[in-house]
């Protein structure tokens, strides 16, 4: 049976491929020129310069945490170029000024940037490097007065909600990545849905790192508006290469009055080969604020790539009766690493949460969840129910939890469960005695382990999610 | 098969963590100065005329004591205990036994068994007239340390500071390098006691503003068993420090039971560390009660080092007022086939801040590994908090761990199912109250030592 947990690990990353493309990339390094470089290449209005310049002025002074359950050598913050953009992407009025060899990589990524095709009846936001290289279904979401486009555009066509919301729940101040994010972003995704709207398809982004000796630092900001509904997808590849590239984005979402969030990833960026030589060191910091009255943010995640992750996706529950949910799926493989979970911080009264963590570790990798769940003296009536599984495949992983529970009413009613366990031998047994390979009988328990949290996923990405931890997991049953 | 990346990896984590704590900054306070004179004059002493090892033990412990200082919150072991008013208060050692402690005095604290062969120490020092040592079970010997140091150092040197070390322990630390007096018990291969041994620690008035640094090592030999009861106590309500530590060495097959009773004043700080080295299909078994000071840690560490061995970790704490108590506990699986259970309740009333920190390490090697750990807290009032953190790092794969902690109020339901067959509101909630604490004191195996605990919850919650 080991044989094919083995070759079930180690099968190829299918997106590790190069695309050829001219760009418009600074040289490594970072000071205020560079700031002040990529504020000029995205025309920015002076108040957005004098932020990014804050930010970098605030990060100079701030230490890279350590405290993760990861390890990774230290990382040369002058060695990465933080703007890299294909050159034809400049001005891209329409999708066939966009370079062919783009459109390429994302048909290859299996992602249609045609609107002809109609597939799926998803807008995409396709982020290429550091720049948005094309947005589709703008017109149609235009009609409902949904603002889906890149930031560089909302900066330039809807300032006074960029102003208004950027930083307001992932302060540039917030920690060491934020703030780096904060001074270099170059793009990223903004998307404001009026009051009552209910966003009539799903929206996405697309990340790809491409170029080498880059990183990515993009930012989603994500306004519902009150009443107003929308579900946000996000994908990400980049190609095979021996050096560690950094993705430290953030992403950012408000809802106010009953508005809804929710905000689905599909996380395989590349994870390093078996030596554990390059892949992305993933970064990133999300956070949503549920700030109206029964609001509700939900965040899902499939983290199956980088090689190193280390991301909490959490909810500041401020308004009344407002709700976060956090489904996770983290697997590693290899030599990956990953220290994932969320924050769910309980200010308004009657505040739901709800966290379901699954965590499968093969081969080498370390998986920690680490999460905190915090009700503050006002959280009248909040209540938490955390549930979070490990599952270990193999007997060189690790497998670790972390729950921080910081409880201050006395009318919260918390619940935290975690278990880690073997996948079931005996379930295998079963399942092969029936007839099945040891392949697919690894596969139908991981997918019934994951089960509560595909199911949180819109149905393209459920199934997308299935095959990607079909894939990750190869080789791993032993 | 593990490989030696893995247990690299794994030891290269405890070493990163190691150095982080010693690294970054804002992580401790300094160590007070009339802490590092007391220390220096320890080591002189030792250097003067102590035996050479005892020397290298005090000169360990103050140099880990400096390094270390007093964490802060900013030190991940201590992220909800800060140390700055045992810092800032600074309480010297207690030079000597005061105290007219007498045997009235010591009758609540007894269990209803004054006949137990108890070793009473007096503001950190052994008080023979207090003591009944002379009926000791068969295969039990116990010796105060101060006498053992003067008349059996060859024996302390292969037992203290060989299960609980100084490295980031910052009261360990202070403890080995300020000792005085404590206990030494040893329980010979193959013997078993039949009744419990009792160490009681008293803190009287004359014991204000001073610090005990008392130092308990326990060897259950190969096969053994024995029971040990240590009750730290403050007689009134002075403000001191007790700083004890308990090193716990079960040997092969042995099996110990240990009950911590935590009755402090309610100024008092109190910050205990219990550590046990466990051998092949040894038992361990903790229970911790507290209910005393104003601010507490109590640390339970167990290393499962024996194939089969297995530990198990119980613990109520009862708190009011501003109390403060943290525990944290630490289980090692570092052999195949151990086990772990561990319960920790905690009945939180007043604006008291409870804290609990629940480690469950499992090494590469430890195959089989069967842990399972609870953790629940009970808030009566409006303004207490809880802490808690449950926490797994698992490095086999073959293993069942699970950890579960909830955090709440009354059964609203149960609550109303009791009001319904006649019960006042009260009574209800005083009996719930009860039957929460009950379910922890239940697990304690000393009948006298349960009844005791049991009628003393009941006490504080229905009268």
């Amino acid at each position: 049976m080991s044989a094919t947990i083995e070759t079930l690990v180690n099968r190829e990353y299918q997106h590790g491929f190069v695309t050829d493309v001219e760009a418009d990339q600074l040289p490594p390094g970072l000071n205020e020129d560079v700031v002040r470089a990529i504020s000029a290449r995205k025309n920015e209005p002076q108040w957005l310069l004098d932020w990014r310049l804050k930010a970098f002025r605030r990060w100079l002074t701030m230490k890279e945490p350590h405290w993760p359950n990861v390890q990774y050598p230290a990382i040369d913050y002058q060695a990465v170029s933080y703007y890299s953009a294909p050159k034809l992407a400049a001005s891209k009025a329409s999708l066939d000024e966009v370079d062919p060899a783009i459109l390429e990589t994302y048909s290859k990524l299996g992602i249609s940037l045609n609107e002809q095709k109609r597939l799926e009846g998803v807008a995409v936001d396709a982020v290429f490097d550091s720049v948005s290289v094309a947005t589709t279904y703008k017109e149609e979401l235009r009609k409902h007065g949904i603002i889906f486009c890149s930031f560089g555009e909302a900066v330039q066509e809807h300032p006074e909600l960029v102003q208004k919301y950027l930083g307001s729940v992932v302060p540039y101040s917030d920690n060491f990545f934020a703030a780096l994010n904060s001074a270099v972003f170059s793009d990223g995704s903004f998307v404001y849905i009026p009051k009552g709207v209910r966003c009539p398809m799903e929206l996405s982004t697309y990340f790809r790192i491409n170029a080498s000796g880059t990183g990515q630092f993009e930012r989603t900001l994500i306004v519902a508006d009150e009443g107003a509904y929308v579900s946000y997808l996000e994908g990400c590849t980049a190609p095979k290469r021996d050096e560690n590239q950094l993705h430290a984005a953030v992403v950012e979402i408000v809802a106010l009055d009953h508005a809804t969030v929710k905000y689905s990833t599909v996380q395989n960026w590349y994870a390093g080969d078996a030596e554990g030589n390059g892949g992305i060191y993933n970064f990133v910091t999300k956070r949503g604020a549920a700030r109206g009255f029964r609001s509700k943010i939900s965040w899902t995640q499939v983290e199956t790539g980088s090689a190193i992750t280390w991301k909490y996706p959490s909810v500041i529950l401020q308004g009344d009766e407002s709700t976060g949910e956090f489904y996770s799926v983290a697997v590693v493989n290899g030599r990956q690493q990953a220290d994932t979970g969320t924050k769910m911080i309980h200010i308004g009264r009657n505040t739901k949460s709800n966290i379901v963590s699954k965590g499968i570790s093969a081969g080498q990798g370390n998986n920690a969840y680490r999460g905190a769940v915090k009700v503050l003296p006002k959280a009248e009536g909040a209540r938490n129910y955390t549930q979070c599984d490990s599952m270990l495949v193999g007997n060189a992983c690790g497998a670790h939890t972390f729950p921080y529970i910081e409880v201050q009413n006395n009318t919260a009613t918390v619940e935290h469960e975690a278990s880690t366990s073997k996948i079931g031998e005996d379930q295998i047994f079963y399942l092969k005695q029936r007839g099945l390979s040891a392949e697919q009988a690894v596969s139908m328990i991981v997918s019934g382990f994951c089960k509560e949290v595909f199911q949180e996923l819109p149905m393209e990405f459920a199934l997308e999610a299935q095959q990607l931890l079909g894939i990750t997991l190869e080789g791993s049953v032993g | 098969m593990i490989t030696e990346t893995q247990q690299s990896l794994a030891q290269a984590v405890v070493a990163r963590a190691q150095a982080d704590a010693a690294a970054a900054p804002g992580q401790s306070i300094p160590l007070p100065a009339s802490y590092a004179a007391e220390l220096d004059a320890q080591v002189a002493a030792a250097e003067a005329n102590g035996p050479r090892w005892l020397a290298d033990l005090r000169r360990a412990g103050a140099a880990a004591a400096r390094a270390q200082g007093f964490p802060t919150t900013r030190h991940e072991d201590w992220h909800y205990t800060t140390t700055a008013a045992i810092a800032e208060a600074a309480f010297p050692s207690l030079a000597s036994a005061s105290g007219a402690v007498t045997e009235g005095d010591l009758s609540d604290f007894t269990f209803g068994h004054a006949e137990w062969p108890t070793a009473v120490f007096v503001n950190g020092r052994f008080d023979a007239a207090r003591s009944t040592l002379a009926r000791l079970p068969e295969g039990v010997r116990v010796r105060p340390l101060a006498e053992a140091l003067r008349e059996e150092p060859e024996m302390l040197e292969r037992v203290l500071g060989k299960v609980a070390t100084p490295e980031a322990q910052p009261f360990v630390a202070l403890n080995q390098g300020l000792f005085v007096d404590g206990l030494l018990l040893v329980v010979q291969k193959e013997m078993e006691a039949d009744v419990p041994v009792h160490v009681l620690h008293v803190t009287d008035a004359t014991g204000a503003r001073g610090a005990t640094h008392p130092r308990v090592a326990i060897v259950a030999e190969r096969h053994s068993k024995v029971t040990v009861i240590e009750s730290h106590v403050g007689l009134g309500d002075a403000a001191y420090l007790a700083n004890p530590v308990t090193e716990v060495d079960v040997a092969d097959g042995a099996t110990v039971h240990h009950v911590l009773v935590q009755r402090q004043s309610a100024r008092a700080f109190h910050v205990a560390h219990v550590e046990a080295r466990q051998g092949r299909d040894s038992h361990f078994v903790s229970f911790s009660f507290a209910v005393g000071g104003q601010l507490s840690r109590t640390n339970v560490y167990t290393l499962l080092g024996g194939e089969g061995c297995g530990a198990t970790l119980n613990g109520l704490y009862l708190l009011d007022g501003a109390q403060h108590c943290d525990h944290q506990t630490r289980i090692e699986h570092a052999q195949p086939n151990t086990y772990s259970r561990e319960l920790y309740k905690g009945i939180l009333d007043g604006q008291s801040h409870g804290v609990f920190n629940g480690k469950v390490y499992v090494r590469p090697v430890a195959q089989k590994t069967d842990g399972k750990q609870t953790n629940n807290t009970l808030l009566l009032s409006e303004q207490a908090q809880i802490d808690t953190k449950p926490q797994l790092e698992i490095f086999a794969d073959d293993v069942k761990c699970t950890h579960g902690a909830t955090v709440g109020r009354l059964d609203q339901t149960a609550l109303f199912y009791m009001k319904s067959r006649g019960l006042t509101d009260e009574t209800a909630r005083k009996l719930l109250t009860y039957a929460f604490a009950a379910d922890a004191l239940e697990t304690i195996e000393i009948e006298a030592v349960k009844d005791s605990l049991e009628a003393l919850t009941l006490a504080r919650y229905t009268t």
